[in-house]
């Protein structure tokens, strides 16, 4: 196992090295001048072009790509064009709001997915089925902007229950309570994945239901529910949790939406926001950040995967 | 009163909004310690009716649709789920056709032994897991200590049926049900799961069911015969009686299909024609079609019951080196 996790480790090596080139290229793809957007409307050409030589963004691109992987190798991204502050104090800043909030999330998914798809399926057929499929295929459906709207129209608007936008940190005046401005935006990116999740479970367990070591365990004497979870359900987690890495990728992109729904200080807003002023380093920064982040954790996706089913072994 | 009586029992399938008979009318009895072999071609109904003797028919599309199984005095069909989750696994249990599959693959073997055991004894982990190791000896599993902490996937097809008959076996039921245990296994490895079963029986005295689509498994292991056609048993006789005197041209077909290995044949001789499919009619005897001995009754009367001695029963017209 260790020595597994290892080697995958050493080829994540190669892939950020690819990574690292597209999003560089990528990024300088984005028509637009940076130096042209920081001057503003009143610049004159040369001020523009000495801004832009001082940037250093009149060099040629193999030379900008191999100064910037230098510097990046060396845990230096770079500073913000915008924010005049290395790259990684402005991506530390967007953290703390992006991993409560996918914390938060995948939680949501879990308690809302997993228990609601068991019984999908426990129920086959019924009108508890019925409503939870059809549940699931509606919100699966519904744009998450739309919802965001949406929530933030009843919840926040209508019945003022909750902060309709922003995220004071945790570590401000408000402390943990604080985390109640995260609660609809949580809600409105959990939706689309947990009816994914629901219709998973559902699916992979009547999969499972038919198999012959179920009739066993019922042979056994099994009360109905200990073979749904115990037997049913277990088996099931496998194709389950290989979802969850898909998960992650969706709930990457939909952070950005929902993040600016929600005008929260996160790394989706951050992205965006970046992009729209051509600050490169920062959309540089972030996206690898995101690359790096994603492989390690469809790494753990493939570690608990060769955990739940002891045929996969990872040698 | 026997251990296990069926009588009359009636299964249909439904399809298309009609139920179409799968099991029709059969009554048997299963005397303690006894075996009691039921064989036939696919699709005869005898899957089905082990299944619903043990009550793992399951959904709409399978029913009872008549008739009584009594188990030790209880009527199994109106007994609460409850009740009857109490007796299954623990005095009735079963063991199924595909051993491959019929073992949760994510467990140990070990603790799959140990769920049956602690799901109707009251028992610690460590007691039960003795025991669980005291049953794979049992069964013949070498280094039954480490073999217990072995997942199904590490285990030959013969390994895991001994499994599957050592979880059986983990509450010393009074009768087991074989559903076809030695089909997907070698050759080699049936005899030896047979004698296997035989010694069992002999120790614990269980009565034992066994399902089969072939005659000589059954001659070897069986007490009494049923042979099943089309959902119903057209012989019953005590094996060494059916394999003397046969008396149903099926049964008789049946026998004459098996090779025989000590004198040289070109072919086998096959039954000629196909079961009927489901749902497709045959008026008359449902055999007839492929009986190369049928009459002008046949195919216009569903022939009775005959009974050629107190324990030989026939459904036949004009069964074999008889006179009627």
């Amino acid at each position: 196992m260790l020595a597994y996790t290892f080697k995958r480790l050493l080829a994540l090596i190669p892939t950020l090295l690819a990574a690292s080139v597209l999003i560089f290229l990528f990024v300088h793809l984005i028509p637009g001048d940076p130096a042209a957007i920081l001057l503003g409307d009143t610049a004159t050409p040369e001020e523009i072009a000495e801004l832009t030589h001082a940037m250093g963004l009149d060099r040629s691109l193999i030379t900008q790509y191999f100064l910037w992987l230098g510097n990046v190798l060396q845990g230096d991204f770079g500073t913000s064009i915008f924010f005049r502050i290395p790259v990684l104090s402005v991506i530390a800043d967007g953290a703390e709001t992006s991993i409560l909030l996918a914390s938060m999330t995948m939680i949501w998914i879990m308690l809302i997915g997993i228990p609601i798809g068991i019984l999908a399926a426990t129920r086959h057929g019924s009108w508890v089925d019925q409503i939870a499929s059809g549940g699931a295929m509606l919100f699966a459906s519904i744009p998450t902007f739309w919802l965001g709207l949406y929530l933030i129209l009843i919840f926040a608007v209508g019945l003022g229950w909750f902060p309709s936008s922003g995220f004071p940190s945790i570590s401000d005046e408000g402390g943990l309570w604080n985390i109640r401005y995260l609660l609809l935006p949580s809600l409105t990116l959990a939706a689309p994945n947990a009816a994914l999740i629901i219709r998973l479970v559902r699916a992979s367990m009547l999969d499972v239901q038919r198999e012959d070591h179920v009739r066993t365990a019922r042979a056994k004497g099994l009360h109905p529910t200990k073979v749904a979870i115990r037997h049913v359900f277990r088996n099931a987690m496998i194709s389950v949790a290989a979802a969850f890495g898909f998960t992650f990728a969706a709930l990457i992109s939909e952070a950005v939406v929902t993040e600016t729904v929600f005008s929260l200080p996160g790394i989706g807003r951050l992205v965006v926001q970046s992009i729209l002023r051509r600050d490169y380093p920062v959309i540089q920064g972030v996206i690898l950040v995101i690359v790096c982040l994603y492989m390690i954790i469809n790494l753990l996706v493939d570690l608990t995967y060769a955990r739940l089913d002891p045929r996969v072994s990872l040698k | 009163m026997a251990l296990l009586e069926v009588s009359n029992l009636s299964i249909a399938v439904a399809a298309g909004g009609k139920l179409l008979p799968v099991v029709q009318g059969i009554s048997f009895q299963v005397e303690a310690g006894k075996t009691l072999g039921i064989v036939g071609e696919s699709g005869c109904g005898k899957s089905l009716t082990s299944l619903a003797i043990m009550g793992l028919l399951e959904g709409s599309q399978v029913r009872i649709i008549g008739g009584t199984i009594h188990f030790n005095g209880q009527n199994m069909l109106t007994l609460s789920d409850k009740k009857r989750r109490e007796i299954m696994g623990a005095e009735m249990a079963m063991i199924f056709q595909e051993p491959m599959t019929s073992l949760n693959p994510v467990y140990r073997v070990g603790d799959q032994i140990i769920e049956a055991i602690r799901q109707h004894k009251k028992q610690t982990k460590q007691q039960a897991r003795a025991r669980a190791i005291e049953l794979l000896t049992l069964v013949r599993i070498p280094d039954a200590e480490k073999r217990i902490e072995s997942y199904p996937h590490q285990l030959s097809g013969g390994m895991r049926q001994r499994v599957m008959i050592a979880m059986a076996l983990a509450c010393d039921p009074k009768l087991l049900i074989a559903d076809e245990p030695t089909t997907a296994l070698d050759v080699t490895v049936q005899a030896r799961i047979l004698e296997l079963l035989k010694e069992l029986q002999q120790q614990t005295g269980m009565a034992i069911v066994l399902i089969s689509h072939d005659l000589g498994v059954i001659a070897e292991t069986c007490d009494s015969v049923a042979v099943m056609y089309r959902g119903k048993f057209v012989e019953v006789a005590p094996s060494a009686e059916l394999f003397s005197t046969v008396a149903h041209p099926y049964t008789s077909g049946l026998l004459s299909s098996i090779p025989v290995s000590d004198h040289e044949i070109d072919r086998l001789d096959a039954i000629p024609g196909r079961v009927p499919m489901l749902g497709e009619d045959v008026i008359g005897c449902a055999f007839h079609p492929r009986c190369n001995l049928a009459q002008e009754c046949c195919s216009l009367k569903d022939p009775e019951e005959v009974s050629l001695t107190q324990t030989h029963f026939t459904r036949c017209h004009f069964p074999i080196g008889s006179n009627l």
